[in-house]
């Protein structure tokens, strides 16, 4: 699976805030093999360079990184700190967020949808934080996008995936398109599941941050999205609704009554 | 003139510790800061807390540890400390974090609404679930400062603002510039915190209070005079602006979340200042000969300064005589 034409090395997405020191979160990235580690850029720091020291550090991680427009709430905004996070970071891909709704940061779609057609023009290879529905991604990708970041549950929630039904649809919808569970994941087994939905990748950020212990839930992760990507891979059994026997009962000898001798 | 001459550069809370505790070894202190006073960088906007239990719930055990002997320290060396513990709430709809703090922090009892109400009677009714660490304390940090000074003076030594200084005339030269030392620490590197001072007669407090939320945890800390210093923001950059509306809006909103009388208080200051910080967040003292460096004070410039104050003695008179 590539995203814009990358091969990455791990299907794990690890964000870069909140962790109690750069020393912990150096710990947490290595321990989770992350494929991508995704960055902020606040608006004002940027101005100034002023935030280069921690991006120095982020750089020194040897990860590909993936700009976000964290805490943006418009087109403009998000456009601009997409802007200046290219120069930053010397990279052309940008994890786009356009938030609509301050209490659940909730995506603003339609803002989304605008500011991806913008960047896309711009030269951009956009990654939209979107939510499950189908009209929306449709847009998207119509506004340029090549990758879908749908959520699992609003960010920093920790509900694991909120709409199961709503990102079985979207993954069926969309089978070639590359889709990362990004938000609300947050235990290893939550993104098992988003695995053996046959999503292609997950982002996550506050579940290893402010873990107890970062890096060993780092770990847990990893492990945790190699079982969801090898058992997908695997092609898992049906369900079904009565039991079946896993021993074959051909052949056993049975009473009149049909029980078991 | 048996003891050695040091000097100690930078007049912030690393520096002055050091320089008093140095003097009480029998050392000739000259304290250098191109500030232009006491306290002109970052210690200025601390909030003064002397937490070393709350302060493990994102520190790493050491920080806690070291800083045990903290309060003593601050008690019998400056006026106006006060020990009363400090409070630990959360809005209703952030209780986890309530859940997720306790479960990191130790030495804390967890208060009812009426022991909570109790405690502090202008919170009452406003939360019904609260972490109290009773043997905690805090300081006002600009007082403590000034007081420092003074004994230092008293103790023989000086604190000096020219411009230049030669560090020839020293036998041991102390740095405690803070982020100004980034030119020659190049692990060292500023996290931006912004604070408020507000005046609001209409509420006392008796301890800090700490109020959780997943974003922008906040403090409130009481100095006299119904002034409340409420802080801090902590911002990966080495921006030295003054405040932002970003900020000021989360400490303001924070404020009136915890007390909705604080709408009338009067704002007094608002400011922003570097912390100095190393990747791991702990402060370090480092030897390069009769050079030592105290830096990387983080957040925890007021807890941690005399227990690393002691390491710097320790290195320049040999443990025995600590």
């Amino acid at each position: 699976m590539q995203f814009y034409g990358t091969e990455l090395s791990s299907r794990l997405m690890l964000g870069t805030a909140q962790y109690d020191s750069p020393a912990i979160l150096a710990d947490a990235v290595k321990a989770a093999q992350a494929g991508v580690v995704t960055v902020s850029l606040r608006r004002e720091a940027a101005g100034a360079q002023a935030g280069q020291a921690f991006w120095s550090l982020i750089q020194s991680l040897n990860v590909p990184i993936l700009p976000n427009t964290a805490g943006c709430h418009g087109v403009r905004e998000a456009v601009t700190t997409a802007q200046m996070a290219r120069d930053v970071f010397g990279t052309d891909w940008i994890k786009l967020e356009v938030i609509g709704q301050g209490d659940l940061l909730q995506p603003d779609v339609f803002g989304l949808v605008e500011a991806t057609r913008i960047l896309t023009e711009d030269g951009f290879k956009v990654f939209p934080y979107t939510t499950e529905d189908l009209v929306v991604a449709e847009r998207l990708l119509r506004a340029g996008a090549e990758v879908l970041m749908p959520w699992g549950a609003p960010i920093g929630s920790g509900r694991g995936l909120n709409n199961l039904f709503g990102l079985r649809a979207l993954r069926s919808h969309f089978p070639d398109i590359p889709m990362v569970v990004d938000a609300g994941i947050g235990k290893p087994s939550h993104a098992t599941a988003a695995f053996e939905l046959g999503y292609d990748a997950v982002l996550i950020n506050t579940a290893v941050a402010k873990a107890g212990n970062s890096a060993q839930m780092a770990t847990a992760f990893r492990l945790a999205c190699e079982a969801g990507l090898a058992g997908f891979a695997a092609d898992p059994m049906e369900e079904r609704d009565m039991a079946v026997p896993s021993t074959p009962t051909l052949g056993l000898a049975r009473s009149l009554g049909g029980e078991m001798l | 003139m048996t003891g050695p001459r040091i000097l100690v550069r930078g007049a912030g809370v690393a520096g002055m510790v050091t320089a008093v505790a140095l003097a009480e070894h029998g050392a000739h202190v000259t304290v250098h800061d191109i500030g232009g006073r006491v306290g002109a960088g970052a210690s200025w906007f601390a909030g003064g807390m002397l937490a070393p239990w709350c302060e493990a719930e994102s520190a790493p055990d050491e920080v806690t540890q070291d800083s045990l002997t903290s309060l003593n320290w601050w008690e019998s060396h400056v006026p106006d400390v006060v020990r009363a513990g400090s409070l630990v709430v959360a809005p209703p709809r952030d209780t986890p974090e309530l859940n997720r703090f306790g479960r990191r922090t130790s030495h804390f009892e967890i208060l009812n609404a009426p022991q909570i109400d109790a405690l502090e009677p202008d919170l009452a009714g406003r939360f019904d679930k609260a972490l109290f660490f009773a043997e905690e304390g805090h300081v006002d940090p600009r007082k403590a400062l000034l007081a420092l000074a003074q004994r230092l003076k008293q103790q023989g030594g000086q604190v000096l603002t020219v411009q230049a200084i030669n560090d020839d005339e020293f036998d041991w030269v102390v740095d405690c510039t803070g982020v100004a030392a980034r030119t020659m620490q190049n692990d060292l590197r500023g996290m931006r915190g912004e604070m408020i001072l507000l005046r609001c007669p209409e509420i006392s407090l008796h301890r800090p209070v700490r109020m959780l939320h997943p974003r922008i945890p906040v403090y409130i800390v009481p100095r006299a005079d119904s002034v409340f210093m409420v802080g801090a923001t902590m911002v990966e950059s080495d921006d030295t602006r003054g405040i932002t509306v970003r900020a000021m809006t989360e400490l303001l909103n924070a404020a009136y979340t915890l007390h909705p009388a604080f709408a009338e208080a009067e704002l007094l200051e608002a400011n922003a200042g570097l912390r100095p910080a190393y990747p791991d967040n702990v402060p370090r003292v480092k030897q390069n000969g009769k050079s030592i460096s105290l830096n990387g004070m983080y957040r925890h410039g007021f807890l941690l300064s005399p227990a690393r104050a002691q390491e710097v003695c320790d290195i320049i008179f040999g443990t025995d005589r600590a």
